[in-house]
């Protein structure tokens, strides 16, 4: 391995009493600011990682020769919140496009739940995430980050997205830490609601 | 998305890293479950497994290393896999999600994770 020393004392360790991760993931196009809204609220500078695609997951093209599976990953970064003295949160930050599809059952099965990130100019890229995570029966919520000059309203982008009147619709700035903090409060509000209703039944 | 070819990741090595296994024999490792280790790096060992062991001195979640040793989750799985079975490590598993995406943690978990939230 090529890290530095430089770069392990960089690493900040978790507690030794944590003993649960627990995973959130944003989803949303290219340049809407899921890294940002991840680095917002991480006690980590955000890493990034991949994983393989394989070709019977992909589709890769050309799979042929011994080492064929390994022609393709995907990157995706994350970053880390120590809640308590047990549990830790995982912040993804996950391409929305079709093929992260193929790895979402590998990597994200058990997802606490999603935060779509929409930039109101390219609406349709949310379009196909959102219909994913109701294919994947994964709870999520819409946060709209508010780029100058992004004016309709939330009523419009709740239309234009077709979305259902309880899935919750916010404003949120990326790159402001409340602002971020807000958003998976939002999102944990909704888990909440969702079990309640669920145990109450 | 993000595709693009392995850079300077000779298939090769992924290959020698895993002795040309491409899945892990432990389904059980999550993302964000956590490694700790149990032993110490000693002389002669896979270079990978010194590193994890020196990482994993606190506990370090799966996604976590793979970035530290910039190698696929995939692959770290395999590598993780045949320390869990030599004793080398052991895994904090999450529980509360495990059950998959169409099942709800209930409302008691909820409230420590709002209260964490709140909290930062």
């Amino acid at each position: 391995m090529d890290s530095t020393i430089s770069d392990q004392q960089s690493r900040v360790p978790l507690r030794s009493t944590a003993t649960e991760g627990l995973k959130i993931v944003v989803v949303g196009g290219f340049g809407v600011g899921k890294t940002t809204l991840v680095r917002s609220v991480s006690e980590i500078r955000p890493l990034s990682t991949e994983e393989i695609m394989t070709q019977a997951g992909a589709g890769v093209d050309d799979n042929s020769g011994a080492t064929g599976k390994y022609t393709t990953t995907v990157a995706f970064d994350f970053g880390r919140i120590s809640l308590d003295e047990e549990l830790v949160l995982y912040l993804f930050g996950a391409p929305g496009q079709e093929r992260f599809w193929f790895l979402w059952d590998r990597l994200f099965a058990g997802t606490l739940g999603a935060v779509v990130l929409v930039d109101t100019r390219r609406i349709e890229d949310s379009w196909y995430a959102i219909d994913r995570l109701e294919h994947h029966g994964t709870p999520f919520i819409v946060a709209r980050n508010n780029f100058p000059g992004s004016t309709r309203d939330l009523a419009a982008v709740r239309e234009a997205l077709s979305l259902a009147d309880d899935v919750p619709l916010i404003d949120c700035d990326a790159r402001d830490r409340n602002s971020a903090k807000r958003v998976l409060i939002t999102l944990v509000n909704r888990l909440y609601a969702l079990t309640s209703a669920r145990e109450t039944l | 998305m993000i595709r693009r070819e392995l850079e300077g990741e000779d298939p090769d090595r992924l290959y020698t890293v895993t002795r040309g296994r491409s899945r892990a024999d432990n389904d059980d490792l999550d993302l964000v479950t956590l490694i700790v280790s149990k032993a110490e790096p000693v002389p002669g060992m896979q270079s990978e497994h010194a590193r994890i062991l020196q990482i994993c001195r606190s506990p370090t979640a799966v996604v976590e290393i793979s970035a530290e040793l910039g190698l696929p989750v995939s692959v770290v799985k395999i590598l993780l896999s045949d320390m869990l079975a030599a004793n080398q490590i052991s895994s904090r598993n999450p529980s509360a999600t495990r059950a998959g995406a169409a099942q709800l943690p209930d409302a008691a978990f909820l409230r420590k994770v709002l209260v964490g939230l709140h909290n930062l």
